[in-house]
């Protein structure tokens, strides 16, 4: 949805100045906000509910160190995500290219490190079933994941369509988009970061 | 533009009179029918404090809503009547007003202080009904699916357990404390927060119309809810909260008595049975023997029962138990006659009379012959 | 660009469609008008399966002790009555107003976004048909349409062993996927509807120059926007509990039951008024044409609606008083339950105000928005009772709150919704609705909707509790009950009578014309039913009721007609060939079967859920890598 195409009516001017695109973009992510705020609130609901296993807790848990980098290279992304922006302004395609295919491969890494964080938390025995903490901590994290996932999808959609020489109209905009995405995005992280690891539970 | 239409009321203004009073007359006939039915659920019908209080505020609240429903309405018609085009009005328009101010504020500001004014008494209540009262009778509920249990906590009840009819005394409050747990687990008895498995279970709600209003009960959780009747007699109750199959069959009664008549059945209550004298009725003494081998004892109480094939007692509180069953007259979540006919039904075909019920079906399972059912009928009713 | 768009065609398997009559054209119509027709004989199909089911639970309560269903089918027909009329029915019907009238109401010649307002239409069909699909699969959903955990949520037998065959999962499972899937859609269309509304009026259309109706279409549209992602986590976290092993509202594992109800229900007082909004904009068109004078206070109207939107998100536990929240809360939500009375009080004597004074004349849109400010105020001061905590535990989940909600969506959206279908079918079709038949229609649903939910006022506050399958003789509840079920029947007659009516004024109603009510709004201004482009001419905006200002002037105070001439109706032979029109387009349909056919891999288990799901991303990825490659129109550049 990343390119939903111009409005029918092209010759004219929108109402408000600002694209189609770039408000539904806005509304949608005013939508996210409540999703990730209804997961964040049962998480912290659940913050402290470790069922039959209190061992598997967030102070046994957490690998924070490991967490905090790629909390980190997801943080970068978002700049790398501005300077694609910059290139796509400035018609150097290049250097878009560059940027957002180094974006991608900063999201694509800290997915990879919240896939290998998820098995070595099952390893350790922590499973959804295992209390609401786990089933809230998976469900939000996860589903956190999967829009990064999307985002890369968007990404490196974008790099292959310029690479083949397709992404011409309107091309600053359409990256401003998924920029915008990708910075909701990772707004998203900081807040979960900080709620779920670094704020200590009782 | 199609020709003005037809207007809202035809005929004369007389025959529209006439219908008029005639459709007034039936509405109000038709409460009278509606109303005046013998309800034993109503809620206009307060026998307690805890529902006079509920019902209290609908005598403010209700004549309120008639006041508004009846300017809204009588302007509507005026309005349609008034306004109407008339056939030998020209093509001449209403003048266009867009509106005013000074009423937007009035129709504002007036329902605004109504509703404040109905707030303050609303408020007032909801603790007055939140808080527990002194010298209450403690009483722990236990909601299954699909049936009530009662758990007599003071020392005085000497840990009494009924379930489907709870006797209360008149006067009194009665401090309930509700929960809801699995039906195919055995009940840990105790009030207080439940963890593991013992806390499945679904909502339940509990609701005994004339004597207070509802409150759902949380598996997992306790609350509570003070009961009071101001006269002896029998309230009927009902789950409320939608909680699968057998919803609709989940009843109790609410018996209260004067505080003598209630001792007295208190201390009845807490006697166990006695053994069954074999040679003055054999017939009860096969269903004493068939309670444990056709396995009822694996979830049914008795207090005081001792197999007379090994000596077990019965002590499993899965199912409702069943110490003093035949001095209850309902069965099977209160919504049965308890007859000699219907326990027959319910122990043939526990699913048939009550749906998701979780009391297994003996003859099925092999466990009963269809002629054991009498001599186990009669042992039951004999748990008087 | 036009190379482009060639080369992608040539590689598209689809050719791009098109057609724009026949039934390919319908499958892959982008034209707001069309989808909206879509969405007016869709969601009247599920609004009929539903009235059905209605009949059912009727006749089953007609008498005590009822045999015509057994508790299991109870369960899942009252359920399936109130996620249809909800979900499939009345929201989609609103749809289908926002789609066809608003774009036309604000000069625009599409919304904002073709293609994924089609994309709406679809994910709600198909997930409509998902939901029903399990008929054939294990029995349909039989929690209610509230669904509390955890009745819900209850699991078997470990659930990531493979195939799952328990029918309560697979129930579950129909409930949070199909609703999830039906969900999408209207979140998507929410922000398309919020995207057109403030970024495609026609020149001079300010916001406080909208009609009614679209301020109450952005209105809903943000109240979906912001309450559909918080079902949808409930969903998924019902989901993850049902299928997954989670643990959110399983209390024997330390998960609070609870939650579920405060996710549902703040998600849920919010629908409430996506339900009632959309029928109050119509009814504020309406009256104000068959008054002949201009709306009653308008600003304090779209205020008022905008306060109910506001208001709707913080009165939600005024459905959980009995739940035992405490007595602080309990009290908090009596006094924002309480306060949102005002707003809606503004509404209906503003209404009131349109029409008095004015010069009334009584054609079938008129009759049912009267019939709306009437039976709404009951449903209205019914739900200020509910307000009152203490009587609130009283009548709490009996079937006085089914009179009060039937009140609001049947005799406040649903006769909003038919004022709106009886005024805008000549502008959809070209022809009236017939009057004969739609007075009929009117009075007999009026006359049966009361006898059927009126009497169920006494029966709650008599103590029958709602969702029961039967009930004994001897509680006094047997005389209401039958009438409730004749009045039942009446409905059923009234519905036929105006389906009848449609198909007749369909083939042979009398030709309408551009502005049969002499109307006063923009939309009225092209022809009936409107070319692909809406307009040939964008209208220039200038006042509220433009149409109404180009057709009448002011002669010291007395507003007099304007010579024929002066509507701009001249503007007809103005020929359109230069207006682009976005084209057809399969993808839609093809991204939204995609998300369908994924939804059934949460079924199985093992090899089988990976490839239905990875058949569902296939299909999905190719409709919307297509329709993000493919550009809006073949001839755009």
């Amino acid at each position: 949805m990343a390119s939903e195409p111009a409005a029918p009516t092209p010759q004219h001017e929108t109402t408000l100045g600002l694209s189609n695109e770039k408000m539904g973009m806005w509304a949608m992510i005013g939508s996210e906000c409540l999703f990730f705020g209804a997961l964040i609130a049962a998480y912290l609901i659940y913050v402290n509910a470790f069922g039959d296993a209190p061992e598997i807790n967030p102070s046994t848990i957490y690998d924070i160190p490991f967490t905090s980098v790629s909390t980190f290279i997801l943080l970068m992304s978002s700049l790398g995500v501005v300077l694609a922006l910059s290139g796509a302004q400035q018609g150097d395609d290049r250097r878009m290219r560059t940027w957002l295919l180094a974006t991608a491969l900063m999201g694509a890494t800290f997915l990879s490190g919240q896939i290998y964080e998820f098995t070595v938390f099952m390893e350790e025995g922590m499973r959804m079933s295992t209390s609401p903490f786990t089933t809230s901590f998976y469900v939000l994290t996860g589903f956190h994941g999967v829009h990064v996932g999307v985002g890369v999808l968007m990404l490196l959609t974008l790099w292959g369509r310029s690479l083949a020489g397709k992404l011409e109209r309107r091309k600053s905009e359409i990256v401003e988009n998924v920029g915008l995405y990708w910075h909701f995005v990772d707004i998203v992280w900081i807040i979960i970061f900080t709620v779920v690891y670094l704020i200590p539970a009782e | 533009m199609r020709a003005g239409g037809p207007r809202l009321v035809g005929g004369t203004p007389r025959r529209w009179q006439r219908t008029m009073r005639l459709g007034v007359l039936l509405v109000i006939a038709g409460l009278i029918a509606g109303c005046a039915a013998d309800a034993p659920q109503d809620a206009l019908d307060p026998r307690g404090p805890s529902a006079q209080a509920s019902h209290d505020l609908w005598n403010i609240v209700f004549p309120i809503a008639v006041v508004v429903f009846v300017l809204v309405q009588g302007l509507l018609l005026v309005a349609v009547w008034r306004f109407r085009k008339r056939r030998d009005d020209g093509d001449e328009l209403p003048s266009q007003v867009h509106g005013n101010t000074r009423l937007e504020i009035l129709w504002t500001l007036i329902p605004a202080v109504i509703l404040a004014g109905i707030a303050v008494p609303t408020i007032d209540t909801i603790f007055d009904l939140a808080a527990e009262p002194d010298d209450a009778l403690q009483v722990r509920v236990v909601a299954k699916q699909y049936w009530w249990e009662f758990e007599y906590l003071d020392d005085e009840g000497q840990g009494v357990i009924t379930s489907g009819q709870l006797h209360i005394p008149t006067g009194r409050p009665v401090y309930l404390h509700l929960e809801a747990l699995s039906a195919s687990i055995p009940d840990p008895g105790g009030v207080g927060d439940k963890t593991g498995s013992v806390a499945q279970g679904v909502l339940h709600s509990f609701w005994v119309p004339r004597l207070a209003g509802k409150q759902d009960v949380v598996p997992g959780q306790t609350r509570n809810l003070t009961l009071e009747a101001d006269e002896p007699g029998r309230y009927e109750g009902q789950c409320a909260e939608f909680c699968g199959l057998s919803h609709s069959r989940m009843r109790f009664q609410v018996i209260a008595e004067d505080p003598d008549e209630f001792t007295a059945w208190l201390d009845e209550q807490a006697q166990p049975v006695e053994p069954v004298d074999e040679d003055a009725d054999p017939l009860v003494a096969e269903g004493e023997a068939l309670f444990d081998t056709a396995t009822c004892i694996q979830c049914h109480a008795i207090d005081g029962y001792e197999s007379p094939v090994d000596g077990s007692t019965a002590e499993l509180r899965i199912g409702p138990d069943l110490t003093h069953f035949a001095s209850r007259d309902t069965l099977a979540g209160a919504f049965l006659e308890n007859n000699r006919e219907n326990l027959a039904d319910w122990i043939r075909d526990p699913q048939d009379v009550k749906p998701g019920a979780q009391m297994p079906n003996l003859i099925e399972d092999g466990l009963l012959e269809e002629d054991e059912v009498e001599p186990l009928v009669e042992y039951l009713m004999s748990l008087e | 660009m036009a190379a482009t768009a060639e080369s992608d065609t040539s590689r598209n398997p689809f050719r791009r469609p098109k057609a724009t009559t026949g039934f390919w054209s319908w499958l892959t119509t982008t034209d707001h008008k069309k989808i909206g027709i879509l969405y007016f004989v869709t969601a009247f199909t599920f609004f009929i399966i539903a009235g059905l089911q209605a009949l059912l639970i009727r006749v089953q309560l007609a008498g005590p002790d009822g045999q015509a269903l057994n508790p299991d089918q109870y369960n899942q027909i009252f359920t399936m009555h109130g996620i249809t009329m909800i979900f499939l029915a009345l929201m989609p019907l609103s749809a289908g107003f926002f789609n066809f009238v608003m774009p036309l109401q604000i000069g625009a010649r599409d919304v904002a976004f073709p293609r994924l307002n089609a994309f709406s239409y679809w994910v709600f069909l198909f997930g409509g048909i998902f939901i029903y699909s399990s008929i054939f699969l294990g029995g349909m959903p039989d929690g209610g349409w509230f669904n509390y955990a955890p009745l819900s949520s209850q699991v078997g037998p470990d659930p990531m062993a493979g195939t799952i065959v328990d029918a309560h999962v697979s129930r579950m499972l129909f409930y949070s996927i199909g609703l999830q899937i039906v969900g999408l859609g209207s979140l998507v269309s929410s922000v398309n509807f919020v995207v057109t509304i403030l970024n495609m009026r026609a020149p001079g259309m300010t916001l406080m120059r909208m009609p009614v109706f679209t301020w109450m279409t952005l209105v809903t549209s943000f109240l979906m926007l912001f309450a559909m992602p918080i079902i949808g986590v409930a969903l998924w976290q019902l989901m993850f509990d049902v299928r997954f092993g989670g643990n959110f509202f399983d209390p024997s594992a330390g998960g609070d039951p609870i939650l579920w109800q405060h996710m549902f229900w703040l998600f849920g007082h919010p629908e409430v008024y996506i339900l009632i909004l959309p029928a109050f904009g119509l009814v504020s068109e309406v009256l104000p044409v068959f008054s002949r004078k201009p709306i009653f206070g308008y600003a304090a109207l779209v205020f008022s609606g905008i306060a109910i939107g506001f208001l709707g998100f913080g009165v939600w536990a005024h459905h959980m008083f009995a739940v035992g929240m405490g007595p602080v809360a309990n009290a908090a939500f009596a006094l924002t339950t309480m306060f949102i009375a005002v707003p809606t009080g503004v509404k209906i004597f503003n209404w009131l105000g349109t029409v008095w004074g004015g010069k009334l004349t009584f054609p079938t849109p008129m009759l049912f928005a009267l019939g709306l400010i009437g039976m709404f105020t009951i449903g209205g001061l019914s739900g200020v009772t509910h307000a009152v905590v203490p009587h609130n535990y009283q009548h709490t989940d009996t079937y006085y709150v089914v009179a009060h909600f039937h009140y609001v969506l049947f005799g406040g959206a649903l006769f909003g919704l038919f004022a709106g279908m009886y005024y805008f079918f000549p502008k959809m079709t070209g022809r009236m609705l017939g009057e004969k038949l739609g007075k009929w229609h009117f009075w007999l649903i009026l006359i049966g909707f009361n006898a059927t939910f009126a009497p169920m006022h006494i029966l709650g506050l008599q103590g029958m509790p709602r969702r029961v399958d039967t009930y004994p003789a001897g509680y006094g509840w047997e005389f209401w009950n039958a009438v409730e079920t004749a009045g039942s029947f009446l409905i059923a007659v009234a519905v036929l009578i105006f389906v009848i009516n449609v198909v007749i004024s369909r083939r042979s109603g009398v030709v309408a014309g551009d502005d049969p009510w002499d109307a006063r709004t923009v939309e009225w201004l092209t022809t009936s039913p409107p070319k692909p482009h809406n307009f040939d001419e964008i209208p220039q905006v200038t006042s509220r009721d433009e149409l109404w200002n180009r057709k009448y002037t002011s002669d010291h105070g007395k507003p007099i007609r304007v010579p024929a001439g002066g509507s701009g109706e001249a503007a007809h032979e103005h020929e359109a060939h230069d207006i682009h029109m976005p084209d057809p387009s399969f993808f839609p349909l093809v991204a939204a079967l995609g998300i369908t056919i994924a939804g059934y891999g949460v079924f199985t288990g093992g090899i089988a859920m990976a490839a239905i799901f990875g058949l569902g991303l296939v299909v999905g990825l190719y409709g919307f890598f297509g329709w993000a490659f493919e550009p809006p129109s073949e001839d755009d550049h």
